[in-house]
């Protein structure tokens, strides 16, 4: 049997849909949940999972997204599994607590679906929300299609569960939280082969009695922080390893990072999210014209796989980084981030930031071979390029 | 009699609104342009400030000065403005679920602190901008795909809880009827302190039952008072659906310790000089 016939075959799902089977079948066992454009779709398909019995958890509207992570926090530090899902301003409203969550080792996992931020006011897909949140202790995936976005949510429960950190999973709105795609939902006993329930070895109760979070003097503090400095340094092969599980178990495999005909590469577009799918297309076209392109997909950004973008980019002439963020003063996060990344690499790539797609902007593949061809040959540049 | 220096469309901006046909919001807005008219003060001389929700969208379809907030802040972002611009004034325009979920403890730090603006929160007991999820005024029992079964929680109650929180003026209308929430609304702008007015205002496409509030609601047949005791005792055994002024209060606005005077904008009028 083909791993593909061990499903309940594919479904026609959005990438919201596709995000609260995944939840489902996680089984987690509390769900807090505040509505917002365009996450809705998910809180709605949880709702009437819910209704239907097919899921069984206590789903829990509170008054905002500050108070559904509050909630979360708690639900999880008594040992339970907790669910989230949230976009743009809940995410911001909800910071004060990402960094309680990780501070406090709770094993979250959350959905964000990346747009815009005020203001001024707008609904588009651009991830400065949750790459503004880089620093709060949460490990960052992105993901592409509704598909990957499935298996994400199932493989995030097993990574934050083991390394006792939250996991934030992200998609871009619309062009994945409501484009339609068929997908394979795997089976409820696939699931609970590869997940199995949530035992934490530390929790609330009455037997153990211990308190959370109590104020520490300095060097306690400093010591929460190596843990969590040691946690994340392992989180890199873990996210390898649990997507590799995943793969037997499915037939689709992930790791922190995936290459797209880099081979022999003398041109490689750095990017995440949704984008990637236009740059695979992008690629076929330039290899077409006789330019050997090649894609470098970020999907683990927290903790960033250093070396495995360094190894990815070790004998690539030109690369250039494709950022859908803007951070002002600086240009895009990933630019920035590829730059420290590869920063005393022998022989680098002549790296190129280029600003596409900010605030939702359509970046066409005809946008991305012009691009192509004008940075192949030219000087890396230092300031980031905004694309028309 | 001086005829009227405004009319009511000078206070309506030319965007078309994108309330779905039949919400109660377009009678809210014409309400507020009409109480504006008849309070005479130029749009320049008003501010018009909200959160975010169907309601929220109101400042942009008035000609005032408008500033579209964020989820769940407009009061605390009027007390700033009304405190460096105690000139103008100020209307704070909100739904059910801005102001009295993710805004709600905004409301009662506003009805203590007593700055001089009017509250209107346009309830529909439903956030109508998600699409359909319950609001802390939908009633318990409410059953719907996004509420199985009702929420059971027992509702807020706006009017209580302005009263007890130190609101000074404290009132309840029917989008539907717009000469009384006209008349209300003026009387609102007019009381110095923090004015509440809740309008009962129906969102068709995801609560068409309240199409029926017309028939519902009822003038209150009580006067107003300025006794809050008599007040609390009258509301305590509202049904929900009286309309009219409850409470008239005498407490002293809060004053503005600093900036009670009108500032200089004159440089920053020349740079939207075009
Ligand atoms: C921080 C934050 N969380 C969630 C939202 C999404 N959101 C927009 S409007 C709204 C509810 C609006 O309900 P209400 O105030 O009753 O306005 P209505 O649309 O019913 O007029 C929500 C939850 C948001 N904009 N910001
Ligand atoms: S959804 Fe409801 S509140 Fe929003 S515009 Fe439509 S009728 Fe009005
Ligand atoms: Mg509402």
């Amino acid at each position: 049997m083909n791993a593909m016939s061990q499903t309940q075959g594919l479904q026609l799902l959005n990438g919201n849909h596709a995000v609260a089977l995944g939840v489902m079948l996680a089984r987690p066992d509390v769900v807090p949940l505040y509505p917002i454009t365009p996450q809705t779709p998910i809180f709605e398909k949880l709702i009437d999972l819910s209704e239907k019995g097919q899921l069984v958890t206590e789903l829990l509207t509170p008054e905002s997204e500050h108070s559904a992570m509050a909630s979360a926090i708690a639900a999880s530090a008594t040992g339970v599994r907790v669910f989230t899902a949230t976009s743009s301003q809940g995410l911001l409203l909800m910071h004060e607590l990402l960094h309680y969550a990780a501070g406090a080792r709770t094993p979250i996992v959350l959905f964000n679906v990346n747009r815009t931020p005020a203001a001024p006011w707008g609904f588009w897909p651009d991830q400065i929300d949750s790459l503004s949140q880089r620093d709060t202790g949460w490990i960052q995936l992105y993901s592409e299609t509704p598909q990957e976005s499935l298996d994400s949510v199932i493989q995030a429960f097993r990574i934050a569960e083991q390394v006792k950190l939250p996991v934030m999973i992200n998609h871009d709105a619309f062009y994945v939280s409501h484009a339609m795609e068929p997908v394979a939902v795997p089976t409820q006993d696939q699931v609970d082969s590869f997940l199995p329930p949530y035992r934490p070895e530390m929790y609330l109760s009455p037997e153990t009695g211990c308190s959370i979070s109590a104020p520490l003097d300095q060097k306690s503090w400093n010591l929460s922080r190596r843990q969590m400095a040691q946690a994340m340094a392992g989180v890199g092969d873990l996210v390898g390893s649990v997507g590799q599980d995943w793969g037997r178990l499915t037939g689709r495999g992930y790791g922190p990072i995936e290459q797209y005909r880099t081979e022999g590469a003398e041109l490689v577009f750095v990017t995440m999210g949704s984008m990637c799918g236009t740059v695979r297309e992008a690629v076929d076209a330039l290899r077409g014209d006789g330019i050997r392109a090649g894609l470098l997909k970020i999907r683990l950004f927290r903790p960033l796989p250093e070396a495995a973008l360094r190894a990815a980019l070790a004998h690539v002439p030109c690369a250039i980084v494709l950022d859908r963020n803007y951070s002002p003063g600086m240009g895009g996060v990933l630019h920035q981030e590829l730059k420290s990344a590869l920063f005393g690499m022998s022989g680098p790539p002549r790296l190129h930031g280029l600003l596409a797609g900010v605030g939702g902007v359509s970046v066409s593949c005809a946008t991305l071979r012009k691009l192509a061809a004008e940075y192949l040959l030219a000087a890396p540049s230092p300031d980031p390029v905004w694309v028309e | 009699m001086n005829a009227p220096k405004f009319k009511a469309s000078d206070y309506k901006s030319d965007i078309d609104p994108i309330w779905c046909p039949g919400c109660g919001d377009f009678h809210v807005l014409m309400s507020i342009t009409k109480a504006l008219a008849e309070l005479g003060r130029a749009p320049k001389d008003i501010a018009v400030v909200s959160g975010i929700g169907c309601s929220s969208r109101i400042p942009a379809y008035t000609n005032c000065y408008g500033f579209h907030g964020v989820h769940g802040r407009s009061l605390a972002l009027s007390a700033g403005l009304k405190v460096a611009r105690p000139d103008l004034t100020v209307l704070v325009m909100s739904g059910d679920g801005d102001g009295f979920s993710i805004g709600g403890n905004h409301f009662l730090h506003a009805c203590r602190r007593n700055v001089d603006m009017t509250y209107v929160v346009m309830d529909n007991r439903v956030y109508g901008m998600t699409k359909g999820q319950p609001s802390p005024t939908t009633e318990p029992d409410w059953d719907s795909a996004l509420s199985p079964g009702g929420t059971g929680l027992s509702p807020f109650h706006p009017l209580v809880i302005a009263l007890a929180s130190g609101a000074n003026f404290v009132a309840r209308e029917f989008s539907g009827n717009i000469k009384a929430s006209t008349r209300t609304l003026v009387e609102a702008v007019n009381h110095p302190g923090f004015s509440f007015v809740e309008i009962l205002s129906p969102c068709v496409t995801f609560r068409p039952d309240e199409k029926e509030w017309k028939n519902t609601v009822h003038a209150a047949q009580v006067p107003e008072t300025d006794d809050p005791a008599r007040a609390a005792r009258r509301i305590m055994t509202d049904d929900g659906m009286n309309t009219g002024i409850l409470y008239r209060g005498n407490r002293a606005p809060y004053r503005a310790q600093v900036s009670d005077k009108v500032g200089d904008i004159a440089p920053l009028e020349a740079a939207f000089e075009v």
